[in-house]
């Protein structure tokens, strides 16, 4: 292997691959980043309307979600050091707890999101028309970020689940974890991007 | 592959980000007890970007990863505050 003395990625498929996968980070950085901009924007000039509209969401709704996420990458994180350790059983258990607390933070935005559109928080509704324009646009935000943010929840669930039948097989390994390791940057990357949602949707009022 | 051994945390180094990860949720929930104003979003944005400082350094090993990937984290972050400022300089410029 030759020496890069800038110590730039691309050396071999395993540095192309991670190059890649933060590359990808980057862009949904700014996917978001631009989303938050949008949020921090439309709030400037409608600060009353989105602290109205923000008492309608529950803080403890906030709270458990957050939790649920903060485990969920600390069990991911222990999962890839355990299969880099050869640590098969750990990894099979802690990245099964991972796949639970994902499943249970989707059901708890299904429920969630089940009560905002019975209070006819939904969109092009009656009772948010009668609210006013600043409560459209929070809700509005409210659901693209949340949603897209769950949509992101479920597709690493399904690799999840790929992953973990991935590691019974023996396909994944102390010697091939790669895969493994750059799809755990991708669950971190989800529960950055919650930590953020948290306080703009939850606890700024 | 076995050459390309990825350096990564330690077990209890990822339960004691957990417990600080925790410890700032709950500090930022305890915050928006005191009505403190526009500072009490700045707190609740500090505290956040605390929390993403532990995630990024330790679950997604940014702290033993090469200085390219530091650098390139770095850039994206002020990137991201540039079209902030931008944004906000459009605002507060306006005539309506």
């Amino acid at each position: 292997m030759k020496t890069n003395i800038y110590n730039v990625p691309g050396q071999d498929e395993h540095d192309v691959s991670k190059f890649g996968m933060w590359l990808f980070i980057f862009a949904e950085l700014l996917l978001f980043g631009a989303l938050f901009i949008v949020y921090t924007a439309y709030r400037s000039r409608n600060p009353a309307a989105f602290k109205l509209a923000g008492n309608e969401l529950e803080l403890t709704v906030g709270i458990i979600s957050t939790i649920i996420l903060l485990i969920s990458s600390t069990t991911m994180a222990i999962s890839v050091t355990a299969i880099q350790k050869n640590n098969k059983n750990l990894s099979l258990l802690t990245l099964g707890i991972t796949i639970l607390f994902a499943i249970a933070f989707l059901l708890y935005k299904y429920f969630e999101w089940g009560t905002r559109i019975n209070e006819g928080f939904l969109p092009d509704t009656n009772t948010l028309h009668e609210l006013g324009p600043g409560t459209i646009l929070f809700f509005g935000l409210y659901f693209v970020m949340t949603g897209l943010h769950a949509l992101h929840i479920l597709i690493g669930l399904i690799f999840i689940i790929y992953i973990f039948f991935r590691i019974i097989k023996n396909r994944i390994n102390s010697e091939n974890y790669h895969l493994f390791e750059n799809f755990g940057l991708f669950w971190h990357l989800v529960v950055l991007i919650w930590i953020f949602l948290f306080p703009l949707f939850y606890l700024i009022r | 592959m076995s050459k390309n051994k990825t350096h990564s945390s330690g077990y209890c180094t990822y339960l004691w980000a957990l417990v600080a990860l925790l410890v700032l949720t709950a500090l930022s929930v305890f915050i928006t007890r005191f009505e403190l104003g526009p500072c009490n979003t700045a707190a609740s944005l500090l505290i956040a970007g605390a929390e993403a400082l532990i995630v990024l350094a330790y679950f997604m090993n940014l702290k033993f990863e090469s200085r390219f990937y530091k650098i390139m984290t770095t850039l994206v972050i002020v990137i991201f505050l540039f079209m902030l400022f931008i944004t906000f300089f459009d605002y507060m410029n306006r005539v309506y």
